[in-house]
């Protein structure tokens, strides 16, 4: 189940084509990130397996169908996605936005059955946000909102998670906060994660699988190890980077030193030689 | 725990509503009731208010009189102020749920003006026309103009000062060529078209209250029908689609159901401004952002604004009456200035 894979997928906004023939499969039951420099259409790729953008041609498809034939209410009970940075109505309690989560299990004449009330309860459980479950979302912390954002998510009770940048403008404790959520989400409850993330250490630290994208293509997709090396990111980001064995975990762990062929580059002769024995590179 | 609502479960059926909605609810109701009787009380020949609600259940209180001024004279005015507010309220908390801009209103971004233009166009081109046809005419004048919103401002940007300006502005437009209508129409079509232009429920009959009441039974119940849709669009149109909304549809038909609500207030009162800003904000304080409760208690606020703007547009100079319109701006106005200083804050 969550096995998400497209095939000669493009993507274009308005006359701007932004992914072009991709064809990549997303493992199911693990956490995968999307890196890649700003505009290289990592987004985009997310926005199309979630319908949120129409192929030009080609297909998504989810456990074998066709993502965009799907009727959308029962895609929603496949795939939840969360959009970069959702804001969300003034006054809105976090207990109804994560009741919104239902919206997909819902009709008119069946508004909040006992399933609706202990999914919702089990999202809060999960988020921790039980104990802010009156409280207005635009008075919470940034941690804490999107945590709400993700408990409205999870009460949608679907296989397969996609979230845009889940970390963007949140501090480094509740970077950590949610990215543990989502982890804990993926190994508990063995729901397949798709993020996009901008920091690669996040990326390595906590997917089981990257894929690297440049220019609406992929450069490169496998486990962290294999992927994140100093060529890929000298190719990718056109930096000048050292990758070390992360100390407690030994995941590749990335040190940018500065743009590729700029002098501005700061000597590490020294840290390399520190680390020659460990760098995977 | 307590749950902040209430849930009626039969088999496979469930219902869901705020716990705070049914108390506000009925609260507005008879608040709206009492002031719709204090209201055909007062005037130039005073009625008591029992005699006025035996009056208009027709229970015999031994004046003859009683009867025609109540009933056929002042009732349908109140049915209709009343049944204006109502409409408005669930057009104006449509609007603002869609666009997700607190400051939206049927009468700020000009689809009250596009209604205006059309009808006054039909009244004066179309002499002696039935008051039946103008909700008709309003509702194109008023779709043309939400289209139009719609192709300017609201789909490349979601900034809301724009989509105010872009409203205002188109309202200018509209509001220039209904002057122009009316310089060039005939004069007895023109005053029949310049007491109605006012925004004012004076003079309202029978036939002016059946075709609105009309166009509100079809579409007050068919916007309450949506009112989870438009709770799921109101987080935004990614997460709204997300959740498996069908937005371009459902986003459709609340439009459509929101224009026609203010079309149908425009064809039997003319424009009266700031109810739709108002009402959802109060109904929303009243009872949350839900819209399964807000849209009803939405409904009512506006229905009670009205009928009291109408109270005190008719007592404040009598026996010189004040038209409704002027009172709701006289209050909206101010408010939506703090909308704007608030928004600026934020």
């Amino acid at each position: 189940m969550g096995t998400l894979h497209t095939e000669a997928l493009e993507l274009a906004y308005d006359s701007n084509v932004i992914i072009q023939h991709m064809n990549v499969s997303i493992p199911s039951g693990k956490i995968t990130a999307l890196i890649g420099p700003n505009g290289c259409g990592k987004s985009t790729l997310l926005r199309g397996l979630a319908r949120l953008l129409q192929p030009r041609k080609g297909a998504a498809y989810i456990d074998g169908k066709a993502i965009h034939q799907m009727p959308t209410r029962e895609l929603a009970k496949q795939l939840g996605i969360l959009p970069q940075s959702p804001i969300a109505p003034e006054g809105l309690t976090v207990m109804e936005l994560v009741a919104q989560g239902r919206y997909p299990h819902q009709s008119w004449f069946q508004q909040w059955s006992i399933e609706d009330e202990q999914a919702v309860e089990k999202a809060l459980a999960i988020t921790g946000m039980t104990e802010f479950r009156t409280r207005p979302v635009d008075a919470l912390s940034g941690g804490q909102r999107q945590r709400a954002w993700i408990a409205m998510t999870l009460a949608q009770e679907t296989p397969v998670i996609l979230l845009d940048e889940p970390t963007t403008y949140l501090d480094l404790a509740h970077q950590v906060e949610v990215l543990q959520l989502l982890e804990h989400l993926n190994k508990e409850q063995g729901r397949t994660v798709v993020m996009v993330v901008h920091d690669l250490n996040h990326a390595t630290r906590h997917a089981q699988h990257v894929i690297a994208m440049k220019a609406g293509k992929i450069v490169a997709a496998g486990v962290p190890n294999e992927v994140v090396t100093s060529e890929l990111l000298q190719e990718v980001f056109g930096i000048d980077a050292d990758i070390v064995p992360d100390p407690r975990t030994g995941v590749p762990l990335c040190i940018p030193y500065g743009l590729k062929g700029s002098s501005a580059g700061i000597k590490t002769t020294s840290l390399e030689a520190a680390l020659a024995n460990g760098t995977t590179s | 725990m307590q749950q902040p609502w209430i849930t009626l479960r039969l088999g496979q059926t469930s219902i869901r509503i705020d716990r705070r909605v049914p108390f506000i609810f009925v609260v507005c109701i008879l608040a709206t009731l009492s002031a719709m009787v204090i209201n055909i009380g007062v005037g130039e020949y005073p009625i008591p208010a029992i005699d006025v609600v035996k009056t208009v259940l027709h229970i015999p209180t031994g004046e003859e009189d009683y009867n025609f001024i109540v009933n056929t004279l002042r009732l349908p005015r109140m049915l209709v102020a009343a049944l204006v507010g109502l409409a408005l309220g669930i057009s104006g908390a449509i609007m603002q749920g869609l666009t997700r801009n607190p400051l939206a209103d049927p009468s700020i971004i000009g689809i009250s003006s596009g209604a205006s233009l059309v009808a006054v166009s039909i009244l004066v081109l179309f002499k002696g026309i039935s008051s039946n046809y103008l909700p008709f005419a309003a509702f194109g004048g008023a779709l043309l103009v939400a289209f139009a919103i719609y192709m300017l401002a609201w789909r490349g940007g979601d900034s809301p000062i724009r989509l105010i300006l872009v409203g205002v502005g188109l309202g200018a437009i509209t509001s220039a060529a209904t002057s122009m209508m009316i310089t060039f129409g005939n004069i007895n079509d023109v005053q029949r078209a310049l007491i109605w232009l006012t925004g004012s429920v004076y003079a309202r009959s029978w036939g002016e209250f059946w075709p609105l009441f009309m166009w509100v039974l079809v579409f007050a119940p068919l916007a309450c029908f949506l009112a989870r849709d438009l709770n799921a669009l109101n987080l935004g149109e990614d997460v709204a689609r997300g959740l498996g909304s069908n937005v371009t549809y459902k986003r459709g038909l609340l439009l459509i159901v929101a224009v026609a609500l203010a079309a149908a207030t425009v064809a039997a009162a003319g424009t009266i401004g700031f109810v739709g800003l108002m009402a959802p904000h109060i109904a929303r304080r009243l009872v949350g952002p839900d819209h399964s409760g807000m849209l009803p208690v939405a409904a009512m606020v506006g229905a009670l604004v009205v009928v009291c703007a109408d109270l005190v547009g008719r007592t404040l100079f009598a026996p010189i009456e004040l038209p409704c319109g002027l009172i709701t701006a006289a209050i909206g106005a101010p408010f939506f200035v703090y909308l704007l200083w608030r928004q600026r804050k934020s």
